[in-house]
């Protein structure tokens, strides 16, 4: 589904992706662990399309095909969704209207119809009942005032409302109690099948005993240095990263 | 000849048959020398500094039209707020059309200045205050020479008038260029409450340069909430002058929506004369091409305990050009003011341009004063995190444009009227908000 080959991507003058390889297949869920500031947050926008980032080298393949000269828009169209690791607040625009404004251009883009109010609002119901979400929050707006907790619970709501293919997924975990990581996870794990794959960033073992991860990848300076599964994520939680930096020193 | 000369020429015939022996006359002969000594504004003034009326006074203006033009209804339907009942006061080509209006005289007075002016039993009322708040500037002064037609607006202590009232001036652009000069009076005595909204549409591209005049009088514990809606042709140009007189406890707010014509200059005028008064200014600009748009506030702090506020709002593209000037005065006997004012600009193209400066002159010490302004552009963050979720650029820029605004709708007491700016700011964006409000 996702191909990344030897990607070199950065700001100006700085270098922040050094040459990742990675592949996701169709049903798999992977994990990309790593330092702070080893530029995992970076690899996620680039692949959603931040223009912000140069591409130098290399190339992102989505269905076998380069990406590399489409919008971030274009990308979502097929399939590709990134729950922010900051979601950005948008005041004036409730919850609901950016979730039908999404919804309907994402149908738009297909060619289909807007979908029709009635189908929408059941659907937003669903998925909010999924995640726990009360009524009131749908009508706030986007993201202004909301903790952490619930700008997370609201990135997984929309990925939910979304039904992408390839979901990643930055940080999803930081600022969720246990009980949110609980609900977050399981509505994460009801979404996945055999057609679409998750990519979990984060720091922590915890989220990925509800997600259990097919690979795991330990992102350093820009380049994937190891590559594991998942008995790696308790290894790095229990020794933490240094070891792994000696033994790339070491290759 | 030119447009001031045409004018002065003009009032001499006009005098003749209006108001002779009243004390209007007197008023009239004092503005229209005024008028003729000072002439229309230029850029050499510092309040005209970024407003040129140059294109506008060159054009041959019609000032008195000389056959009454009517519309159809169903032309003109949709600059009415006709989802709801309302009171209208509608004028075509500067002359008022009772088909289109419904006044009244039921415990309130909603009619003509025109009426006004001439019947005896408003005498007393228009000694009171006709002219009483409005400034002596050049403008205002030959709207005060010509003043004969507008809305007269009188609302009796302890009445609430119980639904909004629309006051719209038409042009058919059956004259290649016309001048309009409406003059409204507004009354609202002792805890009595309005609402008001104004429009002025020309229905062709023809030339149009309204030199409008309002003034209003919110006495004690009265409430007063003016709408401005300002989507006119790209040849239709306005200058709006309003004052505002308040007394003890009273509040006023006025919205200005200005999304069109060639050339908008709001002169917005508060004058506090009694404590415990609150004035709300609000605008929201939305325009491209090479409209102008200069909004010029004052707030008067005269007495203590008062509190003013102002937001405005600009989007600008193309070779658009704005202009925010807000003047706030706070008197030596204004103690305990609390005056806030905040413009904030987004300038969507390279060539559009915001001259934005607040002008704080505060004599008193106790005060409490802030004031801000910004000018930038969509912030690129929340750009990304639109598109990721499959909004096109272009609808997420529209998105992210009414968030900036929407706080300004958040106080626009009339749901009807949100909805139809909202669908204003919508169009003017060119794209379909996808949402219903
Ligand atoms: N827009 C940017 N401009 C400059 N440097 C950036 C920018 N975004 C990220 N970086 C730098 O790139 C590195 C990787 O950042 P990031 O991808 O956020 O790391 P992570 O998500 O792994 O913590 C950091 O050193 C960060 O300072
Ligand atoms: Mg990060």
């Amino acid at each position: 589904m996702l191909q990344i080959k030897n990607l070199h991507a950065g700001v100006e003058e700085t270098d922040i992706l050094k040459g990742i390889n990675l592949e996701v297949k169709a049903g798999e869920v992977h994990a990309i662990m790593g330092p702070n500031g080893s530029g995992k947050s970076t690899l996620a926008s680039v692949i959603a399309g931040k223009e912000e980032f140069d591409v130098t080298q290399g190339n992102i393949y989505f269905e076998s095909e380069d990406i590399a000269e489409l919008a971030p828009e274009e990308r979502a169209h097929k399939g590709i969704f990134l729950s922010f690791q900051y979601p950005v607040e948008i005041p004036g625009v409730s919850v609901t209207n950016f979730i039908k404004t999404a919804i309907n251009e994402n149908r738009k883009a297909k060619g289909l119809e807007d979908m029709p109010a009635n189908e929408m609002l059941k659907m937003i119901r669903e998925k909010a009942e999924m995640f726990e979400m009360d009524r009131k929050f749908l009508s706030r707006s986007l993201n202004e005032g909301f903790s952490g907790g619930e700008k997370k619970r609201n990135e997984i709501f929309q990925l939910a409302m979304l039904d992408p293919k390839l979901a990643i997924l930055d940080e999803t975990d930081s600022g969720l109690d246990i009980d949110a990581l609980r609900v977050v996870a399981n509505g994460v794990n009801k979404l996945k099948s055999n057609k679409n794959a998750i990519v979990v960033i984060t720091h922590y073992q915890r989220l990925l005993d509800h997600i259990v991860p097919d690979f795991v990848h330990v992102l350093m300076d820009g380049k994937i240095v190891k590559t594991g599964t998942k008995e790696l994520a308790y290894e790095l939680e229990e020794r933490g990263y240094d070891w792994i930096k000696e033994e790339a020193k070491a290759v | 000849m030119s447009l001031k000369d045409k004018l002065v020429s003009s009032y001499l015939a006009f005098e003749d048959y209006i108001d002779a022996d009243s004390h209007i006359h007197e008023i009239r002969n004092k503005a229209i020398k005024t008028f003729e000594n000072s002439g229309f504004p230029t850029k050499k003034e510092e309040a005209w500094k970024y407003t040129s009326l140059n294109s506008i006074i060159k054009e041959d203006y019609c000032i008195f039209p000389k056959k009454e033009n009517t519309v159809e209804f169903k032309e003109v339907k949709k600059y009415f707020l006709h989802e709801i009942d309302t009171y209208k006061i509608v004028f075509i080509d500067g002359v008022y059309n009772s088909f289109l209006s419904e006044t009244t005289h039921d415990k309130v007075d909603v009619c003509l200045m025109s009426s006004a002016l001439s019947k005896p039993k408003y005498k007393a009322v228009v000694e009171n205050y006709f002219n009483k708040i409005a400034k002596d500037d050049s403008l205002t002064s030959l709207n005060t020479a010509f003043a004969k037609e507008g809305a007269y607006i009188f609302i009796p202590k302890h009445r609430e008038v119980e639904k909004p009232i629309e006051i719209i001036n038409f042009a058919t652009g059956n004259e290649a260029a016309l001048l309009l000069q409406p003059r409204n009076l507004i009354v609202v005595e002792e805890n009595a409450h309005v609402q008001i909204i104004e429009r002025h549409q020309s229905l062709t591209g023809n030339a149009v340069f309204t030199n409008s005049v309002t003034e209003i009088f919110a006495e004690k514990n009265s409430s007063v909430d003016f709408y401005k809606v300002q989507n006119d042709n790209n040849g239709a140009s306005l200058i709006d002058n309003t004052f505002i007189s308040q007394k003890d406890g009273s509040n006023v707010s006025v919205h200005t929506f200005s999304f069109g014509g060639k050339l908008i200059r709001n002169n917005l005028n508060f004058y506090q004369k009694g404590e415990h008064v609150n004035s709300t200014l609000k605008g929201i600009t939305i325009i491209e091409d090479k409209q102008h748009v200069d909004h010029n506030t004052l707030v008067n702090h005269i007495e203590p305990n008062c509190e003013s506020h102002q937001d405005y709002k600009g989007i600008f593209a193309g070779n658009s050009t704005g202009v925010f000037n807000g003047r706030i005065i706070v008197e030596k006997e204004a103690q305990k003011t609390d005056a806030f004012q905040q413009n904030n600009n987004i300038l969507i193209d390279d060539k559009a341009t915001i001259n934005s400066k607040p002008q704080l002159e505060i004599f008193a010490d106790d005060v409490k004063c802030s004031h801000g302004c910004t000018i930038g552009q969509l912030d690129e963050e929340a750009m990304f995190y639109l598109q990721t979720r499959g909004i096109r650029k272009k609808e997420a820029q529209a998105l992210l444009m009414y968030a900036f605004a929407s706080n300004v709708l958040e106080s626009v007491k009339i749901p009807e009227l949100k909805a139809r700016i909202t669908k204003l700011i919508a169009k003017k964006i060119g794209v379909n908000l996808g949402f219903n409000l």
